[in-house]
């Protein structure tokens, strides 16, 4: 029995650890702050020695990712990572993996923007990350880790999601649980797939044709009626997804008179509000959202019937928010508090926007 | 019993490796520990600061607008810190370089030339030792054996030759710190 030894590190040397450690076969990236931990880590570990783990620095985030787009092809468990720009560069190859339904995990440790904006943290991405990004209808699994250790165990979660559903998964993280410190357990070594396993557990992957007809692996199909299939399809995979996968967290709801949705950094963040109120008399809880998309609807719709009102604390101008809205529909008063540009609010600024809430 | 501490100073000063070397020594005690950096240009030639939270319990955010303890190594994080300690906090400066010392009433103020006293020692990078030993001194939250191995993690070990020299820093801010 390995021992679990407590380590203390970056959420982003804990996501090329736990990359390692989950039997990943490849990771395809581009540096960019603050989420170069991932590649740097992976390049002190040389797991190409180790498990035979590929770790690539390619020449640009459009490479990375249409290389995560073979690697999938084939059956592999690929990934990239990078920060705001970088993924904004990627949605190109996301959409095509969305298409031609490819698992693959893509980690955005996100920075202030738009465009190369800043490089201190922000959550300015929601939209991008969990309306899909690029072109067409088709939605990315996002999942929103709020502690490194999030960032360890999120790794081999989203790959079991990638290929449970043949789909891109996403981790929307931010530039504090990327750079911040803390303790960390990482998960135990599990073995990379054997080409073997993975010609029995992905037959639509390329895999070589000994023995059976052409898988094409495409998201292009120029009859109009086939593509609306194929688009049918994918819809009810995504309503199979919204269904079974939902996860989210609640903190101190039973009694609680106003409710804080935040996810990520933010929720940290909150939390401590959530304590300062509640010295002061005033009964705050939280929903934690670890699934962007999916998101929680239906839990958010039953606390909307018993609070007095709804606080979105984001690190952006206000996006979840609107999600929030679509799920109360009205039956209670819905704000938002938010920092842009890199700045992150602090606890007492979050206190002060429930305080300003109950006037 | 929990810790909040700022850290702040020049880039190049040593602020984020003390921080780091708290953390490793609380991870060592068995406490609960976040480390934050500001990152970024904050750490070429501008001030650099890093907020370390040590606590029995569980933490909730890792940044924070006030703080128990606030150690300042330049006059613009003394300016920018000094109003964030909690009433009953707790300041540590290095008069080094300081125009307009702490004000404040309700907190109580150290001082330690770590400065000078890295000087004397021959060694300006023992200077964020000399400051930690001094934060031990009057706010003992790990012990010294917890300190030893931190070093010893956190220092490369090509360099696991600088470890007398280290503790001898951190016993000499243990000296050097006072009212």
């Amino acid at each position: 029995m390995e021992e679990k030894e407590i380590l203390l590190m970056k959420g982003n040397e804990a996501i090329a650890h736990a990359a390692i450690r989950c039997g990943c076969d490849g990771y395809f990236g581009y540096p960019i702050t603050p989420q170069s931990e991932v590649l740097e880590t992976l390049s002190v570990e040389k797991p190409w020695e180790t498990t035979g783990m590929v770790v690539l620095q390619t020449e640009s985030e459009v490479a990375s990712i249409n290389m995560v787009y073979g690697g999938a092809a084939t059956g592999k468990r690929v990934m990239t990572s990078s920060s705001s720009p970088g993924i904004a560069l990627m949605q190109e190859g996301i959409t095509y993996m969305a298409g031609a339904e490819l698992p693959g995990l893509i980690v955005n440790v996100q920075r202030g923007g738009p465009g190369l904006g800043t490089i201190q943290p922000s959550q300015g991405d929601y939209f991008q990350a969990t309306r899909g990004g690029g072109n067409g209808d088709y939605n990315v699994i996002v999942l929103a880790p709020a502690s490194v250790q999030e960032m360890a165990d999120f790794v081999d979660l989203c790959f079991t999601l990638a290929f449970r559903y043949r789909n891109p998964v996403m981790i929307l993280s931010d530039g504090v649980i990327g750079q911040m410190m803390e303790k960390v357990v990482l998960p135990p070594f599990k073995p990379r797939r054997t080409d073997e396993e993975v010609i029995r557990e992905c037959p639509w992957a390329a895999t070589g044709m000994k023995g059976r007809g052409k898988n094409v692996v495409t998201s292009l199909e120029l009859q109009p009626a086939a593509m609306e299939q194929h688009n049918l399809s994918l819809q009810r995979k995504y309503q199979e997804i919204r269904e079974k996968e939902v996860r989210y967290e609640e903190y101190q709801t039973e009694d609680a008179d106003y409710l804080i949705v935040a996810f990520g950094s933010a929720a940290r963040i909150a939390l401590k509000a959530i304590e300062m109120c509640r010295q002061q008399g005033i009964r705050v809880g939280m929903l934690r959202p670890i699934t962007l998309w999916p998101f929680p609807t239906a839990p958010i719709a039953e606390l909307s019937k018993r609070v007095k009102g709804i606080l979105s604390v984001e690190i952006n101008a206000g996006q979840m928010v609107e999600d929030i809205r679509l799920a109360v529909e009205g039956r209670t008063p819905v704000s938002h508090y938010g920092r842009m540009g890199g700045i992150v609010p602090a606890p007492d600024e979050i206190v002060g926007a429930i305080e300003k809430m109950r006037k | 019993m929990k810790h909040e501490i700022i850290i702040a100073g020049f880039g190049g000063q040593g602020v984020l490796s003390m921080g780091k070397i708290l953390a490793y020594a609380a991870l060592y005690e068995g406490k609960e520990v976040t480390w934050m950096p500001a990152y970024g240009p904050e750490q070429r030639g501008g001030t650099a600061n890093v907020t370390v939270i040590v606590s029995d319990e569980s933490i909730s955010s890792p940044i924070l607008s006030t703080y128990d303890v606030a150690i300042v190594l330049n006059q613009p994080s003394l300016d920018k810190f000094e109003p964030c300690v909690k009433p009953g906090g707790m300041l540590i400066y290095d008069p080094n370089g300081i125009t307009v010392p702490p004000q404040r009433q309700d907190i109580t103020v150290y001082r330690i030339d770590a400065i000078e006293a890295a000087a004397e020692m021959d060694n300006v990078k023992a200077f964020n030792m000399i400051v930690l030993g001094g934060l031990l001194q009057v706010c003992p939250m790990v012990s010294d054996e917890n300190v030893q191995k931190a070093l010893r993690k956190t220092l490369p070990q090509r360099h696991h030759n600088l470890i007398p020299l280290n503790e001898q820093a951190l016993r000499r801010g243990k000296e050097i710190i006072k009212r």
